[in-house]
């Protein structure tokens, strides 16, 4: 039906504190097994407006495969072991620590940064929050980007994970205050999430 | 799989462990009362209000500085979100299918040897896209407390009793015509340490997909006519009232199974896509016509 109906979006609420029977499964984090070729470590902490890690956030991540592809397999709850569907949840431990095993995205043009696209849900916090996750090392395509180049240089460094020794990515969330991530609104118009950030839409 | 949580969770807003019947003793940190939040909501609604008739427009999602709930103050970013157009990936959704959930998870009151305790419930209605298309195919979680308000997550220590009968857990794959129904227990309010004497109205936590990643949510529904709405801050936190009845379900006699249990219908609304959709896409297996 060509449908010209603009429907007004079910609010959000929090996640609260209650999730972790509800929404962690097994494998949950394990976008691939652990160990096995082309794994890599995802980690990062998340924190409060006071630097205090929170121990009750749970991240999402959706991704694209290695090449790039973006994979539109089934099995993301009920893990086969083999097929890479590209997303994962994660909920912290006592510490703030998230952590999963996937793959470095590919790009998904040539030339394009390449990146995670992450829903950062928390107790305490009102609505979940989006953001994304960019591989550190292709310079050329992040100074590219067209979010990376529309924020200044310091917000920008919030979305640009650090390589870690073990060829890992180390990436850490901060909900408010010095180095406060930055949080995307994919909504056009004031009124939407405009008025979700802080209240401050006016 | 239960996640630990931290004891810190204790001192913010649970109810702590106690003797049965202590809950009503004053609690350590929260010495403000409902009087106090109360005037601190209606504070908040009132300025709402006036801005709405001097122009403001309509806000249809809940602040994320919305200090009446106390967990909230150091955990919202205090600069606006940054607009951006979504890009490759954030335009797909994750794909999920009966691989991943079996039909009887939608049934909450058959995953033990015995009946749950409590009032029988079927919840069902759509869910839609903001351009009003069905999002079929796409995964439901919720999650909720037993009839006595009482979550199974260890960290709950308010004082009623557990159901070895109700866990609280269910998910669906949506139909092609974007539907989900789950059978389950109506929830009992829940007390919370947000301030003294807080109570959450009765809830069900639901967790949604799109087809488009952008259109995630999480959220709550709740039942009508509950009296402790003007009193919870996390409900008020939404301060535009016609936003606020987007979260609560509708008595439906027509869903309400004789002998049986009480139907409640919500239809829930993503936001509105952000892609152009082939004509494969768009087709569905509701077997729509393109845009």
């Amino acid at each position: 039906m060509s449908n010209p109906t603009k429907l007004i979006p079910t609010p959000g609420q929090t996640v609260g504190p209650f999730y972790g029977y509800a929404l962690p499964y097994e494998k949950d984090r394990e976008l691939l097994a652990p160990g096995s070729p082309g794994s890599i470590r995802l980690q990062g902490t998340v924190y409060d407006g006071a630097g205090h890690a929170i121990p009750d956030a749970i991240l999402e991540i959706w991704q694209p495969d290695s090449e790039g592809n973006i994979v539109q397999q089934t099995g993301s709850l009920v893990r086969d072991g083999y097929t890479f569907t590209g997303f994962g949840r994660s909920a912290v431990g006592n510490s703030g620590v998230y952590t999963f095993t996937t793959v470095n995205p590919g790009p998904t043009k040539p030339g394009a940064a390449a990146f995670i696209s992450v829903a950062v849900f928390a107790r305490g916090l009102m609505n979940r929050l989006f953001t994304r996750i960019y591989l550190p090392e292709d310079q050329e395509a992040l100074a590219a980007d067209p979010l990376l180049s529309s924020l200044d240089p310091e917000r920008r460094q919030t979305l640009i994970a650090r390589r870690d020794a073990d060829g890992g990515l180390t990436w850490d969330v901060r909900l408010q205050g010095e180095g406060e991530t930055v949080f995307l609104n994919f909504e056009a118009g004031p009124a939407f999430e405009g008025a979700a950030a802080g209240g401050a839409a006016q | 799989m239960p996640q630990e949580t931290n004891a810190q969770l204790e001192t913010d807003e649970l109810v702590p462990a106690a003797e049965p019947k202590a809950g009503h003793a004053p609690l350590d940190r929260a010495v403000e009362t409902q009087a106090d939040l109360t005037a601190e909501i209606n504070a908040l609604g009132d300025a709402y209000a006036r801005a709405l008739k001097d122009g403001a427009p309509a806000e249809t999602q809940p602040r994320l500085d919305y200090a009446p709930y106390r967990s909230s103050i150091l955990r919202h970013p205090t600069k606006s979100l940054h607009h951006a157009d979504p890009e490759t990936i954030e335009l797909y959704s994750p794909a999920f299918g009966h691989q991943d959930v079996h039909a009887l998870e939608s049934d909450l009151t058959i995953q033990h040897n015995g009946e749950p305790q409590g009032e029988r419930i079927i919840v069902a209605g759509r869910v839609l896209d903001g351009d009003g298309r069905p999002v079929a195919g796409q995964l439901v979680e919720i999650w909720q407390a037993n009839s006595s308000g009482r979550y199974i997550h260890k960290r709950d220590q308010h004082p009623a009793p557990l159901d070895p009968n109700f866990t609280g857990v269910g998910r669906c794959i949506t139909g092609a015509d974007g539907s989900y129904s789950f059978t389950t227990i109506k929830p009992g309010a829940y007390p919370w340490k947000n301030h003294l004497n807080a109570w959450r109205p009765a809830h069900i936590h639901f967790s949604l997909f799109g087809r488009e990643f952008t259109q995630r949510i999480v959220t709550q529904m709740y039942f009508p006519g509950d009296q402790l709405f003007p009193l919870d801050p996390i409900y008020q936190s939404i301060v535009d009232q016609d936003a606020r009845d987007r979260l609560v379900a509708s008595y439906d006699h027509d869903l309400t199974q004789p002998e049986w249990a009480l139907g409640y219908k919500w239809d829930i609304v993503l936001t509105g896509s952000k892609r152009t959709w082939t004509e494969n896409e768009a087709l569905g297996t509701a077997g729509d016509d393109s845009e």
